[in-house]
């Protein structure tokens, strides 16, 4: 796991890099990604707090920009996914959601920064557990517990079908749908931070340290990593969509019987 | 887990990435949480109560574009509705004069026939009295003449006035017997016969 030296001396990322604890050591410590996300949580409460201090009805640029992230969470994701009639509970939630993946991923790339937050799983973790506990709490309470249950097999399924979908689709609600939901986001913003990190510093090490040949090609890997840095955007934004895209969806079955 | 984290230095630098960290997950909850709050109680009804202002805003302003729209149709219907009365009125009212005026007409045709005739039988009636008149005169007048004549050829005085009439009576009785014709035509159509009697007597 450690970043073993190569032959040459170079030292591949490894998990070890995200782990950059500020103050103390050990499982309470304080870590860097904890700092961020007390400040980038403290940015976004700032904005959501100033910025509808004042809403008009005709916009200005400032409002305008917060309208358009509030508008994509709320219609383009809430409403269309969960419907117009149940859709207002949650709209707290999926904004909450939304810009907290949103900054804290954008944050990896940001300069100086360049630490996704979510690729520390701790956090998704968070998340996942209070969608998982929206979606089966609002189950339970508009279908109740035999309603839910009832809703976890299709109807129409032989009979010795029943029992295996039942316990099929138990285990999605109770435990794969959290547990993706984490790793997804986590592996994500893991991945792409290891991808930066290998030809950052790949492409350093062989510019710094390589022959005459490591030279020429550390400039393809500089491009590379430019390029993975101009994808980790669209990641960033993607994992945030897909995230409570897929809480949505969740929510959704509640109100299933509706549509 | 939190024992073991403790107790080992270098655990969580070596840890497997998927192993969640006690304090983040600790620091994550405590974020989200705040800006759960914020969200719920800040931002949401913030943004929904401005959506749904300028959703009336734009609703109203449509109704009232829409509401405009038909009271300037139901305008224009009703002018159409009052210029069409008018058209009919018009013609109800040139079709009534039409009328009229055909029966003033008719009217004044007949009482302008009747004016005629009154007239005509007026002018008629003035005619007879008139020739009567001149048939009365020329009897006197002739009788005096005629007995003036035949005395002065008789020689022989005709005064004695019962024997003059009586012989103008037949005289001209005879004459009226003998060429009713030449009596007509010299002194217009006559029953000769009654008002003579009766010019006779009455003298």
């Amino acid at each position: 796991m450690i970043g073993v030296p190569t032959s040459a001396g170079f030292v591949p990322p490894s998990p070890a890099d995200f782990w950059q604890p500020l103050i103390g050591d050990g499982g309470f410590a304080i870590t860097r990604p904890m700092f961020l996300m007390v400040l980038t949580t403290a940015a976004i409460c700032l904005v959501l707090v100033l910025g509808t201090r004042r809403l008009t009805l005709v916009p200005g640029r400032g409002q305008w920009a917060l309208e358009g992230v509030y508008g994509f969470v709320r219609n383009s994701v809430g409403r269309d996914v969960i419907g117009a009639a149940h859709v207002r509970p949650y709209l707290g939630l999926l904004l909450a959601i939304f810009t907290l993946v949103l900054v804290n991923n954008v944050m990896g790339i940001t300069p100086l920064v360049q630490y996704p937050t979510f690729s520390r799983i701790g956090f998704p973790i968070v998340l996942a557990v209070a969608v998982w506990a929206v979606y089966l709490v609002a189950h339970v309470r508009r279908n109740g517990l035999i309603g839910f249950l009832k809703h976890l097999v299709p109807p129409g399924l032989p009979v010795f079908a029943v029992p295996v979908v039942f316990v099929l689709e138990l285990l999605t609600f109770l435990v794969i749908r959290p547990v993706t939901l984490a790793l997804r986001l986590f592996g994500n913003m893991f991945a792409g931070h290891t991808l930066l990190l290998l030809f950052a510093l790949g492409g350093e090490f062989m510019l710094l340290h390589g022959g005459a040949f490591l030279k020429v090609v550390s400039v393809p890997t500089f491009a590379i990593f430019f390029f993975i840095t101009a994808f980790e955007i669209l990641v960033s934004f993607l994992q945030a969509y897909v995230f409570v895209l897929l809480t949505s969806l969740y929510i959704a079955e509640v109100y299933a019987d509706d549509h | 887990m939190t024992p073991v984290l403790t107790a080992e230095e270098g655990f969580w630098a070596t840890a497997y990435p998927v192993i969640p960290h006690p304090g983040e997950i600790i620091a994550g909850t405590i974020c989200f949480i705040v800006l759960l709050v914020v969200a719920y109680k800040v931002a949401v009804p913030r943004l929904e109560t401005m959506l749904a202002q300028r959703q009336a805003a734009i609703q109203g302003g449509m109704e009232k574009a829409e509401k405009a729209q038909a009271e300037a149709a139901a305008a224009l219907e009703e002018y159409r509705a009052q210029l069409a009365d008018a058209r009919a009125e018009a013609a109800r009212i040139r079709e009534e004069a039409r009328a009229e005026g055909a029966k003033i007409i008719a009217e004044m045709r007949e009482r302008a026939a009747a004016e005629a005739e009154r007239i005509t039988e007026a002018a008629g009636r003035q005619v007879e009295a008139e020739r009567q008149a001149a048939v009365t005169s020329l009897r006197t007048e002739l009788g005096g003449l005629a007995t003036e004549l035949a005395s002065r050829i008789v020689g022989e005085s005709l005064t004695d006035s019962a024997r003059q009439s009586r012989i103008v009576e037949r005289f001209l009785t005879e004459l009226e017997q003998s060429s009713p014709e030449e009596v007509r035509a010299t002194a217009a159509p006559a029953e000769p016969a009654a008002p003579s009697t009766s010019r006779g007597t009455s003298r």
